[in-house]
């Protein structure tokens, strides 16, 4: 139902666009539905100088842009909309990196009023390119110290999520015990077991790499490019993206032989509940040593003609209404730490009490090298 | 047409120029200028920097490398094993040929991330070889998605060509293999530059296919664009491979279509009915036979690999992944079958705009000559030499004003077609063209009026020619992934973004195929649709 004039709206659109560029009007009426149509559709946040901003009778609707792997329950964003009358309208981008980037060449004249899904790795970008305007919402009271990485508040966390290695329960039963930390992974006892994402086109795969970093640093005996050059002399195999590595090379979810895969905490979770038949147990199991963790934050965009809706849906998504919807939606860890737990997050998987993690503004300064050394060593 | 023109005709001119122009001009070059001269110029000069950087880098010149070497290989590998195919469907009669030329087709269409996953079931490490991370692995996927290009565009000329040259040869005492390299081949020489130079400027182009089979070691210009600009936000240097990249595919498209005028030769053709014949002979079967079976064997088993996939369940084979379609998930906000609907929305106003735009622009190559024309040929073409994030981010910084497109649903359909009017172009103006100048003169004399001729002679075959570019629109459109990814779009997924989020998480493998599956039976569907309204075998595609 909701969809309904927004199709109906594009039809309209596309008539009247192909109207516009072919510079001919064959009826007089034409002209007159083509300036309401792309008013109606088209007039953003930004732009609305001719409309009243807010009025009583009229709702405000605020663009809320994310990623693609953003997911929410419906009745949760219903219920913001009957709660303060602000109508959010999604828009969504490919991934974290293409969103901020789209949002860093539109600063002049933004495309959203709030952005959601920017992580730490790519938060040192977003701060340095000045697309927010700060807010400290009272919910953060409800949100760990650790989380909150920007002492100014142009960003507030949302959710959190680690990135861990995996492994197949199925295949560590015999002698071999599961491996424990990351050094393990050089012992020739875990050969041939262990695939990675290329950390220059995955998310997981640049955190993992940034975890190595974090845990062996850049200069002593035994840098993260050691542990690289071990790992590839041990067999690692690595993959362009999550997908592949999951679905082709991970023993517990595909034909593949590998069972050690570098993946997300709540990848357990996910497989009891997405399952067939009911499980009484994961098939998958979390190496805590060595996860990174990625924090995803939403942030107010500078130029805004909403900041105060704006600041209400902030307020709104650390609420514990939303902090409660997100692991079973985007299968990530809310930020709000009164948040309760869905019972398979509790149940089948352990979260790193010491995840690795690494300052924004060094991950900032150093993808682009840190990415081609580790090619470099990887492609031998 | 020198025909003292109406006005109305006069105005109609006027109208096929102006549109394609218009529309090309707003959604292609002025998006594509303004995220150039963003990233290019500094302070009102262009800056050269950049182009100096990548040549100087060694990753940035392996990938210019790379991308020639590879486009080279593809192109050569494709037109090798395409041919025996493409000769058969020229020269045979056989049950069935219209389904199996609409089967073909659909690889050409199927978005990558659903096809490499195949490849990697297939050529992985639990495949049948493991070919993963070898330049092979890659190789074999592009001649996978682009033999449908060599065996309808040869394949297609050659059904016209007159087998009495070759028959004639043969009375003279040349060998088979003899005639076909002296005779056969370099009659078809327009035709397999014509197929090479597509095949070629896709493979240049290609994105996907090397991002998820090319491992470590391979990147073309085109990943280290999208590198470059989501990765490191380097847009000066992603700006200047975009150029290099753009100026590579243009002077590709400008030899081409040089040759081509070079070596136009009025050819003896026959209609393909008369042309082929029934496989009667036991070495006559034994060509179809094998040359089918390999076709067959070659381009139906990652298809058949994803269906099989789709219908697995933990108790043996079944629905459940189609019936889970139905059933909201929160990977994607909606239940899956609404990208469906979505799709096929989007599919509707795509070829509405690419058939509009298309056909209007298919007249003036076809009908006019001389430079302009030729240079409006290559602009027509461009859109696939583009790269999608370039494309993307142009429309974010150009589309704002006056009117603010940037987050409009239209802008899918728009970008869709952009894609899609290359094929619309290449299909109609063979057709166009071929349009007998004595036909229309002998109507003329019979007293006929320029409308009426037009309106009995052209338009009936025109339109037929719409048809099928239709046909390709909404089939491109169905498939499309990756500009669409690079759109900022409201909450209406399509199904190749669908696939790809269901693809993204962990135990939704099971809805990602079965709704590949769901594309590519829509995608054959609208293929076969195509063979309904094919004028003989005209056409590029």
């Amino acid at each position: 139902m909701r969809r309904t004039p927004e199709v109906r709206r594009l039809g309209g659109l596309v008539i009247a666009l192909t109207l516009i560029v072919a510079a001919c009007s064959p009826t007089g009426s034409a002209p007159k539905e083509t300036s309401t149509t792309t008013s109606e559709t088209t007039a953003q946040p930004g732009e609305t100088t001719t409309q009243p901003t807010t009025t009583t009778t009229q709702p405000v609707e605020i663009v809320l842009l994310t990623h693609d792997a953003f997911a929410v329950s419906d009745n949760v964003l219903a219920d913001f909309t009957s709660q303060t009358g602000i109508n959010v309208k999604l828009l969504r981008s490919d991934d974290a990196g293409t969103m901020l980037n789209q949002t860093i060449l539109t600063k002049d004249n933004p495309i959203a009023d709030v952005m959601f899904g920017i992580d730490n790795t790519f938060l040192s970008r977003a701060l340095s390119e000045g697309i927010f305007d700060p807010y400290e919402s009272p919910g953060l009271a409800t949100v760990p110290k650790a989380l909150q990485l920007d002492p100014e508040h142009y960003v507030t966390p949302i959710d959190f999520g680690d990135v861990c290695i995996n492994y197949d329960k199925a295949a560590f039963t015999g002698d071999v015990p599961v491996p424990t930390s990351l050094l393990d992974l050089t012992d020739p006892a875990y050969r041939d077991m262990l695939v990675v994402e290329d950390p220059a086109t995955s998310s997981p795969g640049l955190a993992f790499l940034l975890a190595t970093i974090a845990e062996f640093g850049e200069e002593g005996d035994y840098t993260w490019k050691d542990f690289w050059a071990d790992l590839a002399a041990n067999g690692v195999k690595v993959d362009s993206g999550w997908t592949e590595a999951y679905y082709s090379d991970f023993s517990a979810a595909s034909d593949g032989i590998r069972p050690l895969v570098v993946s997300y905490a709540s990848s357990p979770p996910a497989e009891v509940i997405f399952s067939e038949t009911p499980l009484t147990s994961a098939p998958t199991g979390v190496i805590t040593d060595g996860c990174f963790r990625q924090i995803e934050f939403a942030g107010i965009l500078a130029g805004t003609e909403h900041p105060d809706a704006a600041r209400k849906l902030i307020d709104f998504m650390l609420s514990k209404e939303f902090q409660e919807d997100i692991p079973l939606n985007m299968f990530v860890f809310p930020a709000n730490s009164q948040a309760e737990l869905p019972p398979e997050f509790i149940e089948f998987t352990t979260l790193p009490e010491h995840p690795e993690s690494l300052d924004p503004a060094l991950i900032e300064q150093n993808r682009e090298r840190w990415i081609e050394e580790w090619t470099e060593i990887l492609r031998k | 047409m020198r025909t003292p023109a109406r006005l109305r005709e006069r105005v109609g001119g006027v109208i096929l120029v102006v549109l394609p122009l218009v529309f090309l001009g707003y959604f292609f070059a002025y998006p594509l200028g303004a995220i150039l001269s963003k990233s290019l110029l500094q302070a009102g000069r262009v800056d050269l920097t950049p182009f100096a950087d990548v040549f100087r880098r060694g990753t940035l010149r392996n990938a210019i490398w790379f991308t020639v070497w590879q486009a080279t290989a593809s192109m050569l590998l494709t037109l090798v094993v395409a041919l025996p195919t493409a000769y058969v469907f020229a020269r045979y009669r056989f049950p069935g040929k219209n389904l199996l030329r609409a089967a073909i087709t659909v690889p050409f269409v199927l978005p990558t991330v659903v096809v490499g996953t195949a490849f990697l079931a297939l050529l992985g490490p639990t495949g049948l070889i493991d070919l993963s991370g070898t330049v092979w692995l890659i190789l074999i996927a592009h001649v996978f998605f682009n033999y449908a290009i060599v065996v309808r565009t040869v394949g297609g000329f050659w059904a016209n060509l007159d087998p009495r040259l070759e028959e004639a040869a043969r009375m003279l005492g040349a060998g088979r293999w003899r005639t076909f390299r002296t005779v056969t081949l370099p009659l078809l020489r327009p035709a397999l530059a014509a197929a090479g130079s597509i095949v070629f400027l896709f493979t240049f182009t290609s994105f996907g296919v090397i991002l998820i089979l090319g491992g470590l070691r391979f990147a073309t210009i085109e990943v280290e664009i999208w590198r470059q600009t989501i990765s490191y936000l380097q847009l000066p240097i992603a700006s200047a491979l975009a150029v290099i990249q753009l100026v590579g595919v243009t002077s590709i498209l400008f030899a081409y279509s040089r040759y081509q005028q070079r070596r136009m030769i009025e050819l003896p053709l026959r209609p393909a009915q008369e042309v082929s014949r029934t496989p009667r002979t036991l070495r006559d079967r034994a060509i179809v036979g094998i040359t089918l079976g390999f076709t067959g064997l070659f381009l139906g088993t990652p298809l058949a690999v994803l269906i099989e996939r789709s219908l697995r369940t933990d108790a043996g084979f079944g629905l459940a992944a189609y019936r889970s379609l139905a059933t909201p998930t929160s990977a994607l906000f909606v239940p899956p079958v609404e990208a469906i609907r979505n799709s096929i929305l989007f599919a509707f106003a795509a070829t509405v705009i690419a058939v509009t735009v298309g056909m209007a622009a298919a007249a003036i190559v076809a009908y006019r000559t001389g430079l302009l024309s030729r240079a409006f040929d290559v602009l027509l073409m461009l859109p696939l030499g583009t790269s999608a994030v370039t494309i993307g981010f142009g429309f974010l910084v150009a589309l704002g004003r006056p009117v603010d497109l940037r987050t409009s649903p239209v802008l899918i359909p728009i970008a869709h077609a952009l894609v899609a009017i290359p094929f619309v172009v290449r299909t109609a103006v063979p057709v166009m063209r071929s349009v007998k100048e004595k036909l229309r003169e002998a109507a003329a004399m019979l007293g006929a009026p320029p409308s009426r001729v037009w309106r009995r002679i052209d338009l009936p075959m025109v339109f037929r020619a719409g048809l099928v570019g239709a046909g390709f629109a909404f089939a491109i459109s169905l498939g499309e992934f990756g500009a669409t990814s690079f759109i900022a779009r409201p909450a209406t997924p399509t199904l190749p973004i669908a696939i790809f989020r269901l693809l993204g998480r962990p135990g939704t493998l099971d809805q990602a195929l079965a709704l590949a599956t769901v594309l590519m039976v829509l995608t054959a569907l609208s293929i076969l649709l195509i063979e309904r309204f094919r004028f003989g075998e005209l056409g590029d595609f």
